[in-house]
């Protein structure tokens, strides 16, 4: 579902090139859970940018679904990150002016989709994750915690295939944190491939498969599948979810 | 994403920011108020000229002592002579050509005027019956000068309305004797309220057959002469033929001749430009507007370029970002406009409440221009800012702090 080769991503910096990332191959199957850990610096959130089409590599290629997404236009990536994917940030990333009812409306609103329908996915939302008492609340009057739960909320709502991660436990308690954590994990029984980047050893072992990187290189793998290992059955697990 | 969630969106952004948005809006609904107001005190000024022009009469043609050239300066003025008069004889010959349909010869003085113990300074007015129609005045009680011989001095008088009200109160003052100079007169007419027009007040004036005036004054010259034309097409005619009349009867050119309709040309045309020029000085504040709307709009999006990449990475293309500042330009800019419009409404009538007499009302196209420069200057200004929002890199707008 996720297939990148020999993908680099460089930055110019004055004069200078920075290589965030520096020929990466990784399969992702759908309804995978990954996590990515490594220190900081090391490329993971340009590698989850890359991944959810927020920016492209520098060479390499790309492929999502079986399709090459690799030179898309910023139209044709806004079309594809609406439809698939899912993002959650370290920083929550809610807009301060809106409800939680409103934040979580707001790929629905972005999509196009008929108020009637979005009234009920948000209802629906909110109930799943806790948030029907705190509906008309502004993001400030929320706590860390029921804020990831919005975040969360609102990547989903367009029922994403892929949900990108980036650090979500970073500004939370240890106790929240793993809260958090349970709900993502609770998408991928749905099918959901969630990538998580974390540099938190113990968030980061919950994946069933483990990415490690070092300096914009991937430089080892544990869990159950590695795709590098067995590509043959990452493939084949794959394939009913193409489309 | 649907029109009334992108407007929705901008209002809510708007309002989000609330004092800024309120700024520009005021910002705005000034320039357009301006333009309103001051167009319409252009076009009031305009019309109230045209308006006192008409009511003096229609084709009418005004002669008077003096050759002015249209400088304004003769070299009769210029050496000081003091023009040959014109007289009752003058005036009559007028009537010889074929152009002209009636006359009213003009002599003015000031007089005292008395009845009983009540007496006061007054403006009389010494003419012939046609001056009624060709000056359109209306008569309340009794009638107006005797038609007949313009020649004779009959001791009668036509009142202005507040003069008999000053002198009669609410008692008839029809068939009673008042004193004017040294000569006594009947009131046998007077006038209805006409009020004021060309600064001339015909409610406090005195009018006695001219001849009267005359002897009143001691005087056989005639301060003006008004001349209608028999239809709007023998005006120049008219205008020729009385400057061939009296040239004749004088051996040289020593009157002027001007028509209504070329004077009242005149000021249409210096109105028309002056009420232009004004709209153009206030339309200078809605471009004015306009960059501080730019101004604001680039502040709004450098303050969200979180929100900026936050709609990105939730699927918004460049386009549909564009279309939400573009949103929120033309909602700022339209509600301004039509507070303008409100606020420029309440100011001309004001000015109607203080200067009753002006006719104050912003033209149609003054007020289309006005709200379609106010809306396109918002639009237009916010295409850069829109633009730049729409371009931003989603990745570093989410990490910007
Ligand atoms: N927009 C950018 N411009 C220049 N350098 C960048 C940019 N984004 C990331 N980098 C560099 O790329 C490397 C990887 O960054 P990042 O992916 O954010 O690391 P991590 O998320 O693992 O902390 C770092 O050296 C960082 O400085
Ligand atoms: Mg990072």
């Amino acid at each position: 579902m996720i297939r990148l080769e020999n993908v680099s991503r460089i930055f110019a910096v004055g004069d200078q090139q920075v290589a965030a990332l520096r020929g990466i191959d990784l399969n992702i199957a759908a309804g995978d859970y990954v996590s990515i850990m490594g220190p900081s610096g090391s490329g993971k959130s340009t590698l989850l940018n890359l991944i959810g089409l927020l920016d492209r590599p520098s060479s390499g290629t790309y492929r999502l679904d079986g399709g090459d997404v690799t030179d898309l236009s910023d139209e044709q990536q806004a079309k594809v990150r609406s439809e698939k994917v899912g993002f959650v940030f370290q920083a929550f990333h809610l807009v301060p002016r809106l409800t939680a009812a409103m934040n979580i409306e707001l790929p629905l609103i972005l999509a196009g989709i008929p108020a009637d329908e979005r009234k009920a996915r948000v209802e629906e939302l909110m109930e799943n994750y806790g948030l029907t008492d705190r509906a008309d609340h502004r993001p400030d009057q929320l706590s860390g915690g029921q804020r990831q739960r919005v975040a969360i909320a609102r990547a989903t709502s367009m029922r994403p295939t892929v949900l990108l991660a980036d650090e979500p436990t970073g500004n939370l308690d240890q106790a929240t944190g793993k809260e958090v954590m349970n709900l993502l994990e609770q998408l991928v029984a749905q099918q959901v491939t969630l990538i998580v980047v974390t540099h938190d050893p113990i968030i980061g072992g919950r994946a069933a498969r483990q990415v490690r990187m070092v300096d914009g290189q991937i430089t080892g793998e544990t869990g159950q599948f590695v795709g590098r290992a067995m590509p043959a059955e990452t493939e084949r697990r794959a394939e009913p979810d193409l489309r | 994403m649907k029109f009334v969630d992108v407007v929705q969106f901008a209002s809510g952004s708007l309002r989000g920011s609330r004092t800024r948005a309120l700024l520009m809006m005021l910002a705005m609904s000034i320039g357009v108020a301006a333009v309103v107001v001051l167009t319409g005190l252009g076009e009031g000024a305009r019309r109230y000229v045209v308006n006192q022009f008409s009511s003096l009469g229609t084709n009418l043609l005004i002669v008077f002592p003096g050759r002015t050239e249209t400088t304004g300066f003769g070299p009769g003025m210029l050496l000081g002579q003091i023009p040959r008069e014109i007289t009752l004889d003058d005036a009559q010959a007028l009537l010889r050509s074929r152009a002209i349909g009636r006359i009213a010869p003009l002599t003015v003085g000031a007089s005292q005027i008395s009845r009983d113990a009540l007496n006061r300074e007054v403006a009389v007015l010494g003419s012939t019956a046609d001056l009624l129609e060709v000056r359109h005045m209306s008569i309340g009680q009794g009638q107006f000068l005797p038609a007949g011989d313009v020649y004779s001095s009959e001791s009668v008088c036509v009142l202005g309305a507040k003069l008999k009200r000053e002198l009669f109160g609410q008692q008839n003052a029809i068939g009673a004797w008042v004193r004017l100079g040294d000569r006594r007169f009947r009131v046998i007419g007077v006038l209805a309220i006409q009020g004021e027009s060309m600064g001339f007040n015909t409610d406090e004036i005195v009018i006695v057959p001219v001849a009267s005036a005359h002897m009143l004054f001691n005087t056989s010259g005639l301060f003006r002469i008004l001349v209608e034309a028999k239809s709007r097409d023998t005006i120049e005619r008219a205008k020729q033929d009385a400057e061939q009349i009296l040239s004749g009867r004088h051996g040289e050119r020593d009157v002027t001749v001007i028509t209504q309709d070329a004077v009242l040309a005149t000021f249409d045309r210096i109105l028309r430009a002056l009420t232009l020029a004004v709209a153009g000085i206030a339309a200078i504040s809605l471009a004015v507007a306009g960059i501080l709307i730019m101004n604001v709009m680039l502040i709004a999006v450098s303050q969200r370029v979180r929100e900026i990449g936050l709609l990105k990475a939730l699927g918004a293309p460049a386009a549909q970002i564009r279309n939400l500042f573009f949103a929120e330009a033309i909602l700022l800019s339209g509600i301004g406009s039509v507070a303008g419009l409100i606020l420029g409404e309440i100011g001309t009538r004001v000015i109607a409440q203080i200067y009753p007499a002006l006719p104050v009302s912003a033209p149609w196209w003054a007020v289309l221009a006005a709200f379609g420069t106010a809306l396109g200057t918002g639009i237009l200004f916010s295409v850069w800012p829109a633009r730049r929002a729409a371009r931003l890199d989603p990745v570093m707008a989410l990490a910007r702090s």
